[in-house]
């Protein structure tokens, strides 16, 4: 097991550059996943780390040694693939041991690491089959079992559920993190999906464009992004993103959404906000979760006002709702039993102790 | 709940048609057997002949009677043929040209295949239609330079290649080691490339990559190259025509046509007898190696 680190990255395909020099520090027994939207250069980056594509700049190290010019086979790692790509000619268990008998391993050995693998992904009945006789779910768990009989000091994941119909994913997604905390091994897992990066990593890397956007633990992520992309990308549904102005009355200052409707910046932020006065390019980002119905009680931060609903979508534990706001359409979480209506009017609580405050010019959070 | 009446549809009255999908395959079939037996006859006819005449004693050939009717069979052409040095002969020079071409093709054609769908190097794709383009120049157009270089070398080696069987290993890999590469390149190209790149990270080196991994998966591939290089090489006529001439260097083909017929005799029942012997051991080969060439490999490699 070792720690990852990448220094100044860089992959260009030709004239594309498809990863702009990235910095990276993964420690041991760490779970990093990669995220962004396709493109972004997340599997670029993965493929670099396992050495199946050149690196045009930078460095790649892997247990403090660097590994640029290292051949795959010689960096000590094992990679799960998008469609499993198990030998349709090797049953479960020549699929888990290829590794093992290339490097001469005694067979006694093989045995025990196979049967261990198989123990922990609970695959001991299939060992004798083909791939063509597995389901999706069981030829990904053979994936695994091959990745994990090897020993590596990094298992690498390329959008390994991606394949998998939506429920199944699910109960894989739990399948990876139990195989993490019994094996430990430090685990770099590429995916698009934000759910996945969220409910897997010890950090989550955000990347887009060919640079790393943030990296932080989940709870960073989602409650202090760095910027709009990362902001608008992790959560579901995506955070609000109102334009706005801001409007300082003597010590207190002001959201102003519209002619009509502004709302006081809680006095704990305000001190944050304060120079941005007189910037014309600003954005109010406000979760779903921070639009709720408004209660009796208005908590301090909180705000009331009035919208006339859209559409509303209830989702069993909670309602969707969807109204204009300042030019844009905004969404709200609100109890099943508010009395949300497609077209009527409702009164909803802001709550601005939750706000994020978007420079629009630089896309980064103030 | 309350029983809701679903309004019926308009015609519901008619009686469906059910089994009208069963009528339309019933009639595939009718069809797809008819035009099947038509074919079948149109290219079963000329061995039917050749096996009726080979039946038949040189008399009974050329006598006017129904030539579809054998009316005193005889294996004296089998006979004959079977126990002449010289048939047996051709036959053995035959059989060493096609296992030897046949084996030097797949060593060259399978790691070319391999290079140019895999490796990807300065002008790898110029190299690969380069192959295929080379196997689209007629044979009719290569022996001559072919014997003019063969003289040329002879000049300057003192190494005779003409009226030698073995120059026919040379010149055969002409046609046969193109189209084989072409024919796995495609194969190779439809092997994922996770699959190599699963191999790579797994420790395997090119070369085991290649045995232990695309040989395996890509087998139907092989065989389908392994049976045309076979067929080429067995049935090839103009090079040996032009390449060989003493009777013991000669293969099958060229060896039936210039020893059985004489002047202007044609010893008709024993040409028939030869190129229906010379016919059987493509069929065999054929017949062990369709359930191979069918056979789906690559199921399961990937999501299918």
């Amino acid at each position: 097991m070792a720690e990852v680190r990448l220094r100044k990255v860089v992959k260009f395909y030709d004239e594309v550059e498809a990863v702009r020099g990235i910095d990276l520090d993964i420690a041991d027994h760490e779970f990093v996943v990669l995220v962004g939207p396709s493109g972004c250069g997340k599997s670029t980056t993965l493929r670099m780390i396992a050495g199946l594509e050149d690196i045009t700049g930078g460095d790649v190290l892997i247990g403090g040694d660097v590994v640029n010019d290292v051949p795959p086979k010689d960096r000590d790692i094992a990679m799960v693939f998008q469609n499993y790509a198990l030998y349709p000619h090797m049953t479960v268990e020549q699929n888990m041991s290829f590794g093992l008998r290339l490097k001469r391993y005694p067979k006694a050995e093989i045995r025990k690491r196979v049967d261990e693998a198989a123990r922990i992904l609970d695959i001991r009945d299939l060992l004798s089959r083909k791939p063509k006789q597995l389901s999706g779910g069981q030829r990904q768990r053979v994936a695994m079992g091959r990745a994990i009989v090897r020993n590596p000091k990094v298992f690498l994941f390329d959008e390994p559920l991606s394949n998998l119909d939506a429920k199944l994913r699910v109960q894989m997604r739990t399948e990876i993190k139990k195989v993490h905390q019994q094996v430990r091994t430090t685990t770099i897992y590429v995916t698009h999906d934000q759910v996945e990066a969220m409910t897997l990593a010890d950090r989550v890397v955000v990347m887009n464009g060919g640079v790393i956007e943030q990296v932080g633990t989940p709870h960073q992520l989602y409650h202090s992004p760095a910027t709009r992309f990362v902001a608008g990308f992790i959560g579901s549904p995506a955070m609000n993103f109102i334009p706005c102005q801001m409007e300082e009355a003597g010590s207190n200052l002001s959201v102003r959404l519209t002619e009509g409707l502004s709302f006081p910046v809680p006095p704990q932020r305000a001190d944050r906000y304060r120079r941005h006065t007189r910037n014309g390019n600003l954005l109010l980002g406000l979760r779903p979760e921070h639009i709720t119905e408004a209660g009796h009680h208005i908590q301090p931060g909180e705000v009331p006002f009035e919208a006339r609903l859209d559409v509303t979508e209830p989702m069993g534990m909670e309602t969707l709702v969807y109204f204009p706001l300042s030019g844009t359409q905004v969404c709200g979480r609100v109890n099943p039993n508010a009395g949300a209506k497609d077209g009527a009017p409702l009164r909803l609580a802001a709550d601005l102790n939750n706000m994020h405050l978007i420079d629009e010019a630089t896309g980064r959070v103030i | 709940m309350a029983n809701v009446a679903i309004p019926a549809p308009a015609g519901a009255g008619r009686k469906p048609r059910y089994g009208s999908m069963s009528r339309d395959r019933k009639w595939a079939l009718r069809w797809s057997y008819f035009f099947l037996v038509l074919f079948a006859l149109f290219f079963l006819l000329p061995p039917i002949y050749m096996l009726i005449t080979s039946l038949k004693t040189s008399a009974e050939i050329s006598a006017a009677t129904n030539p579809w009717w054998v009316y005193n069979p005889t294996l004296e052409n089998y006979v004959g043929l079977l126990t002449s040095n010289q048939y047996l002969t051709f036959f053995r020079n035959s059989a060493l040209v096609s296992v030897f071409v046949v084996t030097i093709t797949m060593l060259i054609s399978i790691p070319a295949a391999f290079a140019l769908s895999r490796m990807k190097f300065w002008g790898s794709a110029a190299l690969a239609t380069g192959v295929f383009l080379t196997y689209l120049i007629p044979e009719t157009l290569l022996f001559l330079p072919l014997f003019k270089m063969f003289a040329v070398f002879n000049e300057w080696t003192g190494i005779q290649l003409i009226n030698r069987w073995w120059v026919l290993l040379v010149v055969y890999p002409t046609l046969t080691v193109p189209f084989c590469t072409w024919i796995m390149i495609g194969y190779f190209a439809s092997i994922p490339k996770e699959l190599d790149e699963a191999a790579l990270i797994d420790g395997a080196s090119w070369t085991q990559t290649l045995t232990k991994i695309f040989i395996p998966v890509a087998l139907p591939g092989l065989i389908a190259a392994t049976i045309f290089a076979f067929t080429v090489s067995w049935a090839q006529f103009l090079y040996p025509l032009a390449f060989t001439t003493s009777s013991d260097q000669l293969v099958l083909p060229v060896g039936i046509i210039t020893t059985l017929i004489k002047g202007d005799v044609f010893n008709w029942g024993q040409i028939m007898t030869g190129a229906l012997l010379g016919a059987a051991p493509p069929l065999i080969i054929y017949a062990f190696l369709m359930d191979y060439y069918i056979a789906g490999l690559t199921a399961g490699a990937t999501k299918g």
